[in-house]
This record gives structure tokens, sequence and C-alpha cells, in this order.
């Protein structure tokens, strides 16, 4: 069995710890993303600068260090789930990206990333929201930490 | 026979144009200088003009190349990674906490170093920062990058604009900065309430990811301390009347001699962070904008901007002055701008600053032109998510001018008496 598991900022120890639970023996293939807009972001405000401060470029720094960091987080969740995986990057929409490396796999596990106090849809983010909804396999959706109670959820209306 | 007055808007437009586009990366003087040659020689300004313009400009620009090697010198002794380190472990792993630190540490990098120095010293830092707390960078980048526009009100020093205005208002360090404050303050509150509600759900996740065990940078004392006397120095400058890019010049001096012994930079490295085209960029553009605001634009003009200096009037002066800025950037804007306002009086000067510093946020490069333009001619290697920034841009931009306005307003009637 394939395993692809979202390795995304905050949240990816709990998937990691999900996989080690509900799949010892599956294949695993870590994914970590990298958004653009952050790169886009840095880029623009440069450019209104009007080449001033041209010996240095803040979006490819920016660049490098989100390789580097996805890098690293790839590592440090190979290292948390304690045998070999496949590791892979990818650049652009995140939501994109992970939707299409599913396609390749048997089931997806990634993390709840909204508001995390109450059970409910807006637990989930809206790119995270976009992959469960249309992610083309099996999907394993985990809550980071522990799940808020029934209590939670608002009361049903009259 | 053409006139003067179509062939100065002509060039300003061609100016700005390759600008925006700068065809096979040139510097952007490659247009502007012979642009202000030919206003020069088919009679659009007098060489008096001309030279007191530069003479103006000049002083403007030393500053602007002297701070850039300053904090681009701290930066090479490790002053921003430093901050990077202090926020990654005052944060404790919250992300609401971080964005708050982000937005100290960017108000006082761009008021003290000017906005370059958030754009690309600090902002690369804060990325780093958000990945070693283990929270998504978004939040605190956007705020960088916002914060670099909408935090350079306070000090003349903060901004190029600033600069600008300070010298044709004959306002000292001191003086600006004590009636800038509140403004200032003001638009830091409304940015942060505006990102803490934008960004919900970005900082609502946190403290998943253990802080890596980086090594540890200690402050780097040399640096710090010269930035601090520079500031020092810029207040002193103002009491003896001394232009503060000599004091900038004097604290870059200092860590360049320093960084030099200690092999930290090349000789050449320094003399490219002058940025001489951009120098000479900046003088040609302020000879074509001056012959097209004397050939029929300050008349023009002079229809459409307030009288008075009651709190609409610095409103719409503010209004005026961010749309401007939107549509050819915001250094254009203040030379267009500044010399009608000037007449106007303190208010409606420090209003146009308002809207020339706070209102680039609204389109993510401070110019609806330059964006449309660089996305349709060649920058397709960033997509960016124009829909986003614009949201952001609604949200936060046209809420912080009013309230800095207001603020400003509210100041003058407060520290009037000291201008």
């Amino acid at each position: 069995m394939k395993v692809l598991v979202w390795i995304a900022e905050a949240t990816w120890p709990s998937c990691v710890d999900t996989v080690s639970e509900l799949f010892p023996d599956a294949d695993v293939r870590l994914l970590a993303t990298v958004p653009t807009d952050v790169v886009a972001q840095t880029a623009g405000a440069r450019i209104g600068l009007w080449g001033r401060g041209t010996s240095g470029n803040p979006a490819s720094s920016v660049t490098e260090l989100a390789q580097t960091a996805a890098r690293d987080r790839l590592a440090a969740a190979e290292a948390r789930l304690g045998r070999p995986a496949e590791q892979e990057v990818r650049s652009g929409r995140p939501e994109r990206d992970v939707t299409a490396a599913a396609a390749e796999v048997d089931v997806l596990v990634l993390a709840r990333d909204g508001d995390l106090s109450r059970l409910g849809p807006r637990s989930l983010d809206k790119h995270t929201r976009f992959v469960v909804d249309h992610a083309p396999c099996r999907v394993v959706l985990v809550w980071p930490g522990v799940a808020p109670g029934l209590a939670s959820i608002p009361p049903p209306p009259d | 026979m053409i006139g003067a007055e179509v062939v100065a808007a002509v060039l300003l437009v061609a100016v700005l144009g390759f600008a925006v586009i700068r065809p096979g990366k040139l510097p952007e003087a490659v247009a502007a200088v012979p642009a202000a040659l030919v206003v020069l020689f088919t009679g659009g300004i007098s060489p008096d003009r001309a030279l007191a313009e530069s003479m103006t400009l000049l002083p403007v620009v030393g500053f602007l190349a002297a701070v850039l090697v300053l904090s681009e010198l701290c930066a090479r002794d490790g002053l921003f990674e430093w901050a990077g380190q202090l926020m990654a472990r005052r944060s404790a792993g919250q992300p609401q906490r971080l964005l708050l630190l982000v937005f100290a540490v960017a108000a006082i990098t761009t008021a003290v170093l000017s906005l370059d120095a958030t754009v690309v010293l600090l902002t690369p830092v804060v990325f780093a920062t958000a990945g070693r707390v283990g929270v998504r960078p978004r939040p605190h980048v956007y705020a960088c990058t916002h914060l670099a526009n909408a935090g350079s009100l306070l000090l003349p020093v903060s901004n190029l604009t600033n600069l600008l205005a300070m010298t044709a208002l004959g306002l000292g360090f001191a003086q600006s900065g004590l009636v800038m404050s509140l403004p200032w303050l003001v638009v830091l509150v409304v940015e942060y309430f505006a990102f803490r509600w934008y960004f919900a759900a970005d900082l609502r996740l946190g403290a998943g990811a253990p802080a890596s065990a980086a090594p540890t940078v200690p402050l780097p004392v040399f640096s710090a301390t010269v930035v601090g006397l520079t500031l020092v120095g810029f207040v002193m400058a103002s009491f003896w009347h001394v232009e503060v890019a000599w004091v900038a010049a004097a604290g870059a001096a200092v860590l360049a001699v320093r960084a030099l012994q200690r092999r930290q930079v090349r000789p050449l490295e320094l003399l490219k962070g002058l940025n001489l085209p951009f120098l000479a960029f900046v003088l040609a553009l302020g000879i074509v904008v001056r012959a097209v605001v004397d050939n029929g634009l300050a008349e023009l003009m002079g229809h459409i901007v307030p009288s008075g200096t009651s709190l609409w009037a610095l409103l719409a002066w503010a209004g005026i002055a961010a749309i401007l800025a939107n549509l050819v950037n915001n250094l254009p804007a203040v030379l267009i701008l500044l010399p009608l306002a000037v007449g106007s009086g303190v208010g409606p000067a420090l209003a146009v600053l308002i809207g020339v510093n706070v209102g680039p946020n609204l389109t993510y490069v401070g110019s609806l032109a330059t964006l449309l333009w660089r996305r349709i001619v060649h920058d397709h290697d960033h997509e960016a998510p124009l829909a986003e920034f614009t949201w952001l841009g609604l949200l936060t931009t046209p809420l912080a001018i009013v309230a800095a306005v207001v603020a400003l307003w509210g100041s003058l009637q407060l520290f009037g008496g000291v201008l």
C-alpha cells in the first residue's frame, strides 16, 4: 500500500504519528509544498523599490529558504517516522500539488488546519478543504493534538 | 511644432514605462538620463531650474545610498539574524505572538534604516524565523512588505519621500518625528488588527514543530551601537542644520572600514552598494517631472487639489496622493504633488506623505500600472495571486489612510506649535 503524507508546517507531526499507528507496513511518501505566493509578494515589494538595493534579491533568498525549510521538514518527518520514506518537495499552489500527488497513491494523510477549537467545517483551511474535496484516493484526516469534544458543536436548530 | 509641455509629458510616460518594463534588465537611468537631456535641450526646463532641482534631490539620494550600505553591512554583521533569533525565542511557538514581534521589528527597521532594509534584508530573515518557529510564513512575510510602506511614516529617514518632504518643508528630525508619531502608531494598529482578522486561519496554527536547535547568534554590538549613534546623529544634525546624508555616510563609513578590515566585504561590493545608476535615475526623473509640473501639470492639478488645512482637505490630499502613487509609483507622485502641497502648508504636505507611503499597499507593488505591465510584458516566472493581494490591500489601505490622516490632524492640533 502506498501512503502519501502532506508534511505541512505545524501540523505534520500528528500526520506522521498517525501513519506509524495505522499503516506500519505501508510504502510512505512524504510531500512538502512551497507556496509561490510568498515569493511573489516578496518579489513585488522589491519591484516597488525601483532598482534600489540591487545587490540582494529577497525573492531568491526566500525561494532558497523555502526549499531548505521544506527539505528540513521532510528530514525531520522521516526521522520521526523511524523508517525510510520517499521525500518530495513541490512548488506552486499547495492544494493543486497535493491533489495531483494523491492520484499516484492509495491513501492520503493530512491534518485539519483551520479553527481547531471546535468540531466543524471551519476546522479545514481553504487549501485543505480543496484537497479533501478533490483527492482521487482514500483520505485520512487527522486532528493535530486532541480533538475538541462533541459539546463544541452548536445545538441543532429548533 | 510640438510644445515643450507635450514633449515633457511624453518623455515622463516613456521614462516610467521603461522603469517598469526594464527591457533587457537595463538600469532605469538608461531612459531617464537621455529624457532629462532632451527636456533640457528642447526648452522644457531651464538649466538653472534643472540644477536647482538636482541640488534638492542630491542629498536625498546620497542619504539613500549611504543608508543602503549601512543596512547591508549591519546584515553582514548578523544584526538581522540576531533579530530573527530574538523573535523566534520570544514568540514561544505562538504565531500570533510572532506576528506582533514581526510588526515591532519591521516597524523599527523601516523607521530607522528605511523601507529598503525591511524589504530586502528583513523579509528573508522573517521567512526563516517563521520556519524555525514552525508556523506558516504568509502572514509574517506579508506583514514585512506591508510595513515597509505603511511603517515608513515616522522619521524623515524612513522613506525617500519623507526626506523630500521634510527638506521642502524645512522640518527637523525631532519635529517631524513628533508630529508623525501618532499617525505612524495608528497605521500600525490598523494594519495589525486587519492582519489578525485576514490571516486568522494561518495564525491559529502553531507550535506543532519544535524549534530547531540553531546555533545562537550573539548581538553584533558594534553594528548595533553604530546604528544607535547614527540615529542620535540624525537628531543632532537637524539642530546643527547638517544634511542627514552626512550622518548616514559617517555611520556607513565606520562600518565599512571595519567590514573591510575583517574582510566581510570587498571594496567593489561597497561601490556597487552605492548604486550610482539609481542616483542618476532619480536626478533625471526629478528633472523630467519638474518640467512636466512647470509646463501645465501644476495648473491642472491646481484645479483638483483642495484648499485650506481642514481635516477634509487633508483627507483629500492623502486620497489624491494615494491614487497617484498607485498609478505612477510613489516617487514620481511625491515629486508631482509636493510643490503644490508645500504651498498650502505643513498639514497638506504631511497628508501627501501619508497617501504616498501607505497608499502603495493598495496594489502589491505600489503601482497598478507596474503590476499590470510587468505581468503582461515579461514577468511570468512568479504566479502572483492578484486577488489575494488586492483584498488585503483594500482591507487595510483605505482604513489606514483615513485613520492616519485623522491622527495627523489631531497631532497638528497638539504639536502644531513646534513646527
